[in-house]
C-alpha cells in the first residue's frame, strides 16, 4: 500500500477501498443490544468480563476456519455440504491414527489433509464434469461419509497426545492459540479471493458462468480448487476440534451443524448464495454474530432454543436487508 | 490525389474478411444459404433484413458461437474456422450482444481484463489493472465518464455497452460486431455511440451491425447488407441508395401457404374492446377499437412496444392512464387474473415459458385457466369443472390435439400442437376476446395454416382477436385491419391487404418525413 499519508483523506480513501459489507451494522447491533440485556439483567458481568469476550471467539474458531471454505465454494456458485462429515471424518481418524502418541501426529495430520482433498476433488469433478448439481452431489458424498465412519467407528476412537492439544488450548500471552489460527485464515481468505487470479476467476465463474467461458477462463478448474480448498478448511476444522474434545467420534461434525450452519453464516455475511459476489470479512462477522448470540443467552441462562430462534430471525432478516437494499440501488 | 484515383483505390483495398457461400440449416428451416459478403477494414457495415432473414446467425458463425453447415470464412486471405467462441476472440474477431457477457459484480477494470489480470509476485496488480483500464477508455474516448473501479451493475446500459467494447478493444479486436447496439440506448447515447464508432473506424476497425432502424442505419453505415429468408438480396453503398430502397430490398417474403379469406366488414359486430389515450412507461397514447368478428393485427419492428401493448391490455404491465372499455363498460384490468375473468385471452410468444407447464399433461394445461379463477376449495375433476365435466376431450377434438392420450406431458408435443394446447386452454375459459403474440414463431408451415384456419374460426364465432407478429406476410394475410407501432406509439393504421413497403415504411419512421403527418393521412381514411 502507498496511502502512507497520515491525513484524513487518506484513511477515508483507504476505508472506501475496503468497502465495510453491511452485515457488520448487525454485529454492532447484537454487540450493543446483548450488552443491554446484559446491563439490566445480568449487572454488566457478561460484556464486562475478558475472559468470556475471548471466549467468543474461541467459540467462533470452529466454524470459521470452515465458514472459510464455504464462502468461498457460494462465491463460486456451488455450496458444499459434506464438510460436516469431513469434519467427522478428520476427528476420528485423526485420533484414531495418533493413539495418544506424539510420534503419530504428523502421519495423522498428513492423512486427513490428503482425505480432505480427496473428498473435495470428487466434488469439484463430480460437479464439474458429471453437471450433477453441487447440492447433490455434496448431500452424496456427505452420506456416503457418514456411512463408511459410522459402521467403522462406534464410539470415541483413540485419543490425541497431550502435545497435540496446544491447537485447542495454548495462548499466546492472552490470546488463544487457535483464535490467531482463525483470524490467519479470514486474512488468508480475503487474500485469496481478492488479491489472486484465482480469486478474481472464482468471482467470475460464479457471477456469470457462460461471461467467464467466453473470456476464455478454466471454469471448470477453477471450481475444482475452490472445492479442494473448502475441504481443506473443514479438515482444520476436525483438527481443532478433535484437539479440544481430545479424541474424535464420528457425531462431532453433525452435531455442530456446520453444513447448514457455514451457509448461513456465509449467506448472513452477505455473499449471494447464488454466487459472484461476497467475501470472508462478512462471513467472519456472521459467524461472530451467532456466537455472541449463543454466549449472551448461555449466560443469562436463557433457553438455548429461544437462541436458536433468533439465528433463524437473523438469517432471514439479514438476507431480506440486503435483497431490498440491491432493489434500492437498481432503481 | 483525384478522385478517381482514390475511387480506384476504393475498389482495390482487400478485404478484412469475406464469408463464401454460407450454409446453415436448423431443423426445420434454412437459417443462411449460400450467403457471401466481404467486409473492410475501417468500414461501418450494416446488416439488416426482416425477423428471421438470418441476420443473427450469421454474426454468430462469424464469432465462432455456430458452426457452419457450408461454406468457408477467410480472414485477411487466410481461412478461418472457429469451434468456439474463444478461438474467434484471439483472431480478433469481438462480439457484443444485446445481453451483454458483463459481471455486475465486478468493477469496470475486473471485468475488461478477467481471464488477463496483470500479476506482481502472484497478486493481482491492482494499480496497473485500474491503469490498463484506463488506458483502455481512453483509447475509445470515454476516459473521464466510467470510473474503473465502479461496479457494472450500477453503470447505465450505455456505459455497460462502452465497456464491452473498450473489452473487445483490449482483446485487440480487428472486426467488432454488435447486435442491435442502440436497442435500449436514448437519442443522446446513439450520438455517443456513433462518435465512438467514428473513433473505432479512424483505427481500421472494421464495424459490423444489426439493426431494425434504417434511421440510425443511415445515419451510421457505409455499407449495407440486406438479407431475406436466408439470402443475400444484395450489398450496397449505403450513399448511393435511399431508405425506400432498402426496404423493397428487405420486403416480399415468398408465401409458405395460403391464408383462410379475411373477415367481411358487414360480418363485424359492435365495438367489444376499446382502449383510449392509455399510456404507461413503455406505451404514449395508445387509441385503438377492436370489434366483434375481426382480427387486428399489430406490426412493428421489436422493441416497438407490440408486446408491451398485448401485456397492458391483458394487465400484466398495466396501462397507468387513459380508459379501456370491454363490451361497453369501462374497466380497469390491473392483473391478469382479472383479464381472465373478464373473458380475455392471451397466447403469448414464449409458449415455453409463459405459455405453458411443460412437465405437466395436457389436460392440465388445458384446465389451468379455469381453475386459476375457481375458488381455492373448488374440488378439482380430472376431464373438466362441474359445469363441463367433458371439457378436456371436447376441446381436444375441436382444435384438433394430435396425441394418443391427454395425459401427455405437453413438452413431448410438436409447437403446433402446444399452440393447440394454449388456444384450448382459452376456449375453456371462454375468452371473447383473444390476444396473440408471435402466434405461429417456429411452427412448421401445416400446423401454421392450421393455427391460421383456428383464428378465423374464432372470428366466425363472434369473437375478437388481437394479432402481433413479426411476419408481414402473416399480418397481411390475416388482418382485417392493421395497426403500425414503432417507439410505443401507434404511427398508423393500415387497411387490409396493405403491402408490406406500406408497413415498413411505417415501422422504420420512413414515410416520408420522418413520421407522423404521413401516417395520419393513411390511418384516417
Amino acid at each position: 500500500m502507498t496511502t502512507t499519508t497520515a491525513n484524513g483523506k487518506g484513511l477515508k480513501k483507504f476505508f472506501r477501498s475496503i468497502s465495510i459489507p453491511p452485515v457488520y451494522y448487525f454485529l454492532i447491533a447484537i454487540f450493543f443490544g446483548g450488552g443491554l440485556l446484559d446491563l439490566f439483567y445480568a449487572g454488566g458481568q457478561i460484556f464486562g468480563n475478558p475472559a468470556i469476550m475471548l471466549n467468543i471467539l474461541v467459540r467462533s474458531v470452529a466454524l470459521g476456519i470452515v465458514a472459510v471454505g464455504q464462502t468461498m465454494v457460494i462465491v463460486g456458485g456451488s455450496i458444499d455440504l459434506s464438510v460436516v462429515y469431513v469434519i467427522s471424518l478428520t476427528s476420528v481418524m485423526s485420533s484414531y491414527v495418533m493413539q495418544g502418541e506424539a510420534s503419530n501426529v504428523p502421519k495423522a495430520i498428513l492423512l486427513v489433509f490428503l482425505m480432505g482433498a480427496g473428498v473435495g476433488l470428487v466434488n469439484g469433478l463430480i460437479i464439474t464434469k458429471l453437471k450433477v448439481n453441487s447440492f447433490i452431489t455434496t448431500l452424496g458424498t456427505s452420506l456416503i461419509i457418514s456411512g463408511i465412519i459410522n459402521s467403522t467407528f462406534s464410539n470415541w476412537e483413540g485419543s490425541v497426545p497431550r502435545s497435540f492439544e496446544f491447537f485447542g488450548y495454548a495462548t499466546v500471552g492472552p490470546i488463544p492459540f487457535s483464535v490467531i489460527i482463525l483470524f490467519l485464515m479470514i486474512f488468508a481468505g480475503w487474500f485469496v479471493l481478492s488479491r489472486t487470479k484465482f480469486g478474481a476467476h472464482l468471482y467470475g465463474v460464479g457471477g456469470n458462468e457462460e461471461v467467464a467461458r467466453l473470456s476464455g477462463l478454466r471454469t471448470d478448474r477453477v471450481l475444482i480448487i475452490a472445492h479442494v480448498i473448502c475441504s481443506l478448511t473443514a479438515v482444520l476444522t476436525g483438527l481443532f476440534i478433535v484437539s479440544r474434545l481430545r479424541a474424535g467420534a464420528p457425531w462431532v461434525g453433525p452435531d455442530g451443524y456446520y453444513d447448514l450452519e457455514s451457509i448461513a453464516t456465509t449467506v448472513v455475511g452477505g455473499t449471494l448464495l447464488a454466487g459472484g459476489k461476497g467475501g470472508v470479512w462478512g462471513t467472519l462477522a456472521g459467524v461472530l454474530i451467532f456466537s455472541i448470540l449463543d454466549t449472551t443467552f448461555n449466560q443469562l441462562g436463557v433457553n438455548p432454543y429461544l437462541s436458536i430462534v433468533f439465528r433463524g430471525l437473523i438469517i432471514v432478516l439479514a438476507v431480506a436487508s440486503y435483497t431490498i437494499r440491491s432493489k434500492k440501488e437498481a432503481a | 490525389m483525384s478522385e478517381e484515383e482514390k475511387q480506384k483505390m476504393m475498389n482495390e483495398r482487400k478485404p478484412l474478411m469475406e464469408v463464401r457461400n454460407i450454409t446453415k440449416r436448423f431443423p426445420g428451416v434454412v437459417a443462411l444459404d449460400d450467403v457471401l459478403v466481404k467486409f473492410y477494414p475501417g468500414e461501418v457495415h450494416a446488416v439488416v433484413g426482416e425477423n428471421g432473414a438470418g441476420k443473427s446467425t450469421l454474426m454468430k458463425i462469424m464469432a465462432g458461437a455456430y458452426i457452419p453447415d457450408k461454406g468457408r470464412m477467410l480472414l485477411e486471405d487466410e481461412e478461418v474456422s472457429f469451434s468456439h467462441p474463444v478461438q474467434a476472440q484471439e483472431k480478433g474477431i469481438s462480439i457484443i450482444y444485446q445481453e451483454f457477457n458483463l459481471l455486475p459484480e465486478r468493477s469496470v477494470a475486473q471485468n475488461i481484463f478477467l481471464g488477463r489480470e496483470p500479476t506482481f509476485l502472484g497478486m493481482i496488480d491492482n494499480r496497473k489493472i485500474r491503469q490498463m483500464a484506463r488506458k483502455v477508455l481512453a483509447d475509445i474516448g470515454v476516459e473521464g465518464t466510467i470510473p474503473t473501479s465502479k461496479l457494472v451493475g450500477n453503470l447505465s446500459v450505455a456505459e455497460q455497452q462502452q465497456v464491452e467494447i473498450a473489452k473487445a478493444i483490449s482483446l485487440d479486436a480487428k472486426i467488432l460486431i454488435m447486435d442491435e447496439p442502440t436497442a435500449a440506448l436514448t437519442i443522446n447515447e446513439v450520438k455517443m455511440l456513433d462518435e465512438l464508432i467514428k473513433r473505432l473506424k479512424e483505427r481500421g476497425i472494421a464495424i459490423i451491425f444489426i439493426s431494425h432502424r434504417l434511421g440510425e442505419v443511415f445515419q451510421i453505415s457505409d455499407t449495407i447488407t440486406v438479407l431475406k429468408d436466408g439470402k443475400l438480396v444484395g450489398t450496397v453503398k449505403t450513399n448511393e441508395v435511399t431508405s425506400e430502397d432498402v426496404v423493397s430490398m428487405m420486403v416480399g417474403r415468398i408465401l409458405d401457404h395460403y391464408f383462410p379469406p379475411l373477415g367481411v366488414p358487414e360480418d363485424f359486430g359492435e365495438v367489444i374492446l376499446s382502449v383510449r389515450n392509455a399510456s404507461n412507461d413503455f406505451l404514449k397514447n395508445i387509441n385503438f377499437d377492436l370489434k366483434k368478428g375481426e382480427v387486428l393485427g399489430i406490426a412493428g419492428l421489436q422493441g416497438s412496444g407490440r408486446t408491451e401493448m398485448a401485456q397492458a391490455v391483458f394487465g400484466v404491465v398495466p396501462f397507468k392512464t387513459g380508459s379501456v372499455t370491454l363490451d361497453g363498460k369501462n374497466q380497469t384490468i390491473k392483473s391478469p387474473s382479472k383479464a381472465i375473468k373478464k373473458q380475455m385471452g392471451f397466447v403469448t410468444e414464449d409458449r415455453r415459458s409463459e405459455g405453458l407447464c411443460p412437465q405437466q399433461p395436457i389436460r392440465d394445461n388445458i384446465l389451468l385457466t379455469v381453475r386459476s379463477i375457481q375458488t381455492m376449495l373448488t374440488p378439482i375433476s380430472k376431464n373438466g369443472i362441474r359445469r363441463s365435466p367433458d371439457l378436456v376431450p371436447r376441446l381436444g377434438e375441436e382444435v384438433d390435439i394430435r396425441t394418443d392420450s391427454y395425459d401427455r406431458e405437453v413438452q413431448f408435443l410438436s409447437g403446433g400442437n402446444q399452440q393447440k394446447v394454449i388456444l384450448s386452454k382459452w376456449l375453456a375459459s371462454e375468452a371473447d376476446v383473444f390476444i396473440f403474440d408471435e402466434p405461429t414463431r417456429g411452427i412448421d408451415v401445416q400446423a401454421k395454416a392450421s393455427i391460421h384456419d383456428m383464428i378465423r374460426d374464432l372470428t366466425k364465432q363472434g369473437r375478437a382477436v388481437l394479432m402481433i407478429s413479426s411476419e408481414l406476410p402473416e399480418i397481411i394475410g390475416m388482418s382485417d385491419r392493421i395497426l403500425v407501432m414503432r417507439d410505443g406509439k401507434i404511427t398508423g393504421e393500415l387497411p387490409p391487404e396493405s403491402s408490406e413497403l406500406d408497413i415498413m415504411l411505417l415501422a422504420t419512421g420512413h414515410n416520408g418525413d420522418n413520421g407522423s403527418n404521413d401516417s395520419k393521412g393513411k390511418g384516417e381514411k
